[in-house]
């Protein structure tokens, strides 16, 4: 039998779904509250993105609103959070997630049973639905989420971002007034990421279920949003429309711009745009774009090289990995192939050179072969036929930084002189867990390159995983300042307008096989899903990936002449 | 080790029937002595095991079981004095003090390790082939809180290897972690993984138990009776496992299988076990011939 909940709602608030009157909260033993005076108010299917840097805040307001603050995690709270009519100081986390359902950021842990199908009955279960109702939800739920074919799966056997949808899924099945999502789209592919920002909307608009989302890549989830609330230092900063919001982040918080409304600056333009399509209207209106929305030949840049020559199957050479010195690559690999036994082939012949000193960005859907074709590259795994090259040590960083760091200090992990330049000099006496994940992430990379002569290649795998812009900046000036020294930069990246900043070669993996490898502009300007947003807007003029290089490309319109029309040919 | 749901008659019983029928396998491992009767008990384990494509499970575990009983042949000489037929007189052995060994003491040892053996393997196929997930809800309708405990060890377990494995495979990557590092250092960054993913336990048992509370967990209520119509899977591996206690008992009642080791070896080995020994395999065997409906 379910629970009987009475849910009293304030008068004439029917239909507020969260409100938050001065909250304010502190972990138990932490210097500082992360969240200070939260006042704010969710009403039915609005659609909200939740904004800010890392450590603003975010996580512990959702957190707030399930109930896990104060319920699971103690400390102080202060003021009046109100869910579904609920109070969460009367009513925990149990009772709370018949009205709201929660996606944290790790996806592992969130998975408690043994197959998909039991996971997404386990919370109806708890509720005590009909064994019926229990099975129709279960089936719509999949369904809606494109899971159906994993319900009888295990969730070990998943991949990361299949176990997020299967969370999601788990999040959604009882149909909750209000949905709250940590990084949702964190471990997902562009394609899923757009995917699940699109099954947001329609649950949003056809269910009328209120959406919280706190997420970093701004520019994927803006076009959906209704309202967009910053927080920074654990306060409200901002509450309103994603334009006005993309105004005041001109101002007061550049890092949480979209490229969008950076292109559009860049060109002396109001940057309160939420998308690929706004932005193209304010262009045209401008006249900087041609009414079919497109540049003149004209401006496009030079043609580049040849993208090299993506082969086929090949004879497989060996299956050692050797180490070549002083030869023209950094890491060369020859039809490698990765064939789990009894189980399916990972990699499919893959051919991949990269010289010394170039910037690669490996690409592709969840479970495509990046992260595999890295522990090849490194020699964590050995090719089942082909082989693979290198001039020199392989570094690798893998995707949990915390991972490398077992011991107790900071200075236990790595020497004084790669502490200082990782720009870590000062904190050899802090415990590891106590770094931020920018500087964790600093000093697994310094861990991995080693205190002698540097790597001939260094792998990073999803490094900017739940990082904001700020650390994003740093680490591509971190990887540049490798490969200007000679070290072969590999990164496998969901993140296209990371990879777009960082690459000068992209490659394209898909079911194992590379479909795509050519330079950073020829590869993600002509797609849908691994394109920037400042491609997108463009259509992949001029080859510009980034705003600046668009807002200069279209600067070169508007200052150049219009061509002359070609001479009338009369028969 | 863990449940993958497959096409086989067995994984298509409900997980109350599948986990009764071995039951009914480990009891009769706990009962016989003889290892005629623990012999055939080890072939109808391992052809279940085969036609319930659960051999690889099987297979992983047999590195650890099978040390556990050659333990138990080497240990039990040196303990138990028992026996008349002195195989070798070892004199005083400290600190087993006068050591003779006896084909009697060889042979109960063997014959327990047989057993350990049997059962464990046996063990290890309920394990592959009963949905740990529907035990758990039966679980539930029983006792809430013991259930609770098993959800979380049941999930924590695959969550840890994870970890485990994760945090080795960082280690690899360390510029120090080469391959000429020697056994102590090896020994050493594996000690150092196994002491980061106990400490790690803790924390992945608050992530865990806070994902329980998010899915009310803590508010459920016993969950309501399943009325699902028994299939011919569910009847014919119910009336096997009720066969197989039946015929236990009977043998047991009868004195079928009867084997002393001390003071001298006594073996009943005649018709009476042999058809025991085949009826076993056989009752086991039978409800896989059918194989209508085994795929969910």
């Amino acid at each position: 039998m379910q629970r009987p909940i009475v849910v009293q709602r304030p008068p004439g608030d029917p239909v507020s779904v969260l409100r938050f009157e001065q909250v304010g909260y502190r972990y138990p033993g932490a210097a500082v509250a992360s969240l200070a005076g939260v006042t704010l108010t969710l009403e039915e299917g609005e659609f909200c993105v939740l904004a800010g840097v890392s450590a603003s805040g975010k996580s512990t307001l959702l957190r707030a609103a399930c109930g896990l603050v104060p319920h699971f995690h103690g400390g102080e709270f202060s003021g009046r959070a109100v869910v579904g009519g609920l109070d969460t100081r009367d009513h925990g986390p149990g009772e709370l997630a018949t009205v709201a359902g929660t996606l944290q950021q790790d996806p592992e842990t969130q998975i408690v049973m043994g197959t998909v199908r039991s996971e997404l009955a386990f919370g109806l279960e708890n509720r005590g639905l009909a064994p019926a109702a229990v099975a129709r939800a279960v089936e719509e739920v999949a369904l809606a989420l494109g899971i159906e074919r994993l319900l009888d799966r295990v969730p070990d056997e998943l991949s990361g971002g299949e176990l997020q949808r299967v969370a999601l899924g788990a999040a959604l099945a009882g149909q909750p007034q209000l949905v709250l999502l940590d990084e949702a789209t964190s471990q997902l592919d562009p394609v899923a990421g757009d995917e699940l920002v699109g099954l947001l909307r329609r649950l949003n608009e056809e269910w009328g279920t209120t959406v919280l989302l706190a997420e970093h890549r701004l520019e994927r989830c803006l076009p959906a949003a209704d309202r967009v609330i910053a927080l920074a230092q654990g306060r409200v900063a901002y509450d309103g429309a994603p334009a006005g919001f993309q105004r005041w982040a001109a101002g007061a918080a550049p890092e949480l711009r979209t490229p969008a409304a950076n292109l559009l600056s860049g060109v002396g333009l109001d940057p309160g745009v939420t998308g690929v399509k706004q932005a193209r209207a304010a262009l045209r209106s401008h006249g900087l774009l041609a009414d079919d929305g497109s540049l003149r030949d004209h401006d496009r840049e030079p043609e580049r090289e040849p993208a090299p020559e993506v082969t086929g199957w090949r004879r497989p050479v060996s299956r050692r990995r050797t180490v070549v010195r002083g030869g023209a690559h950094a890491l060369r690999m020859r039809g490698v192939w990765h064939e789990l036994h009894d189980g399916p082939a990972i990699l499919r012949g893959v051919d991949l050179d990269v010289r010394p000193g170039e910037r690669v960005a490996l690409m592709g859907r969840n479970g495509a072969g990046k992260s595999t074709l890295l522990r090849h590259a490194n020699g964590l795994l050995a090719p089942t036929r082909g082989s693979v090259q290198a001039s020199g040590r392989v570094a690798l960083l893998l995707q949990n930084p915390g991972d490398y760091l077992l011991g107790e200090r900071v200075a236990d992990e790595a020497q004084p002189a790669e502490l200082a330049r990782a720009g870590l000099a000062g904190l050899g006496d802090r415990h590891p867990r106590d770094l931020s994940g920018g500087e964790r992430q600093r000093l697994a990379l310094a861990i991995v390159m080693g205190p002698g002569t540097l790597p001939a290649a260094v792998c990073l795998d999803e490094p900017t995983r739940g990082m904001d812009r700020g650390f994003k900046d740093q680490l591509s000036d971190q990887l540049r300042s490798l490969a200007s020294r000679g070290c072969a930069v590999l990164v496998a990246t969901h993140d296209v307008e990371f990879a777009a900043a960082i690459a000068d070669r992209v490659v394209l993996l898909a079911e194992g096989r590379t479909i795509a490898d050519g330079p950073a502009p020829e590869v993600l300007c002509g797609g849908w899903y691994f394109a920037p947003e400042t491609a997108r807007i463009l259509r992949g003029a001029g080859g510009a990936l980034l705003p600046d290089q668009g807002a200069a490309l279209l600067r070169r319109r508007a200052d150049s002449p219009e061509p002359e029309p070609e001479p009338e040919v009369v028969a | 080790m863990r449940y993958r749901r497959r096409s086989t008659p067995l994984h298509a019983a409900r997980a109350a029937v599948a986990a009764s029928y071995g039951v009914a396998l480990m009891t009769c491992a706990v009962l016989f002595m003889s290892p005629v009767v623990l012999g055939a008990l080890l072939v109808t384990v391992v052809a279940v095991a085969g036609v319930a494509r659960a051999g690889d499970e099987l297979r992983r575990i047999l590195p650890y079981v099978a040390p556990l009983a050659v333990t138990a042949v080497v240990l039990n000489p040196l303990f138990a004095h028992q026996g008349l037929t002195v195989l070798a007189r070892l004199g005083n052995v400290p600190p087993f003090g006068e050591l003779d060994v006896t084909l009697e003491s060889v042979a109960f040892g063997a014959v327990a390790g047989l057993k350990l053996l049997v059962f464990t393997l046996a063990f290890a196929l309920m394990t592959a082939t009963v949905d740990p997930d529907e035990l758990l809800r039966l679980a539930r309708r029983v006792s809430f809180r013991s259930a609770l405990a098993a959800s979380l060890a049941t999930r924590m377990w695959p969550v840890l290897e994870r970890d485990g494995r994760r945090l080795a495979e960082a280690q690899r990557c360390r510029p120090d972690a080469g391959g000429n590092e020697n056994r102590r250092a090896r020994l050493a960054r594996g000690v150092t993984v196994v002491r980061a993913v106990a400490t790690g336990a803790l924390d992945r048992a608050m992530d865990v138990a806070a994902t329980l509370e998010l899915r009310g967990y803590a508010g459920a209520h016993r969950p309501p009776r399943l009325s699902v119509p028994w299939s011919r899977h569910d009847v014919a591996f119910a009336a096997s496992a009720l066969a197989l206690l039946a015929i236990v008992v009977a043998a047991r009642i009868l004195d079928i299988g009867r084997f002393d080791t001390y003071p001298t070896l006594r073996l009943a080995l005649g018709p009476r076990e042999l058809v025991f020994g085949v009826a076993l395999i056989t009752l086991a065997l039978l409800p896989f011939a059918e194989r209508r409906g085994v795929v969910r």
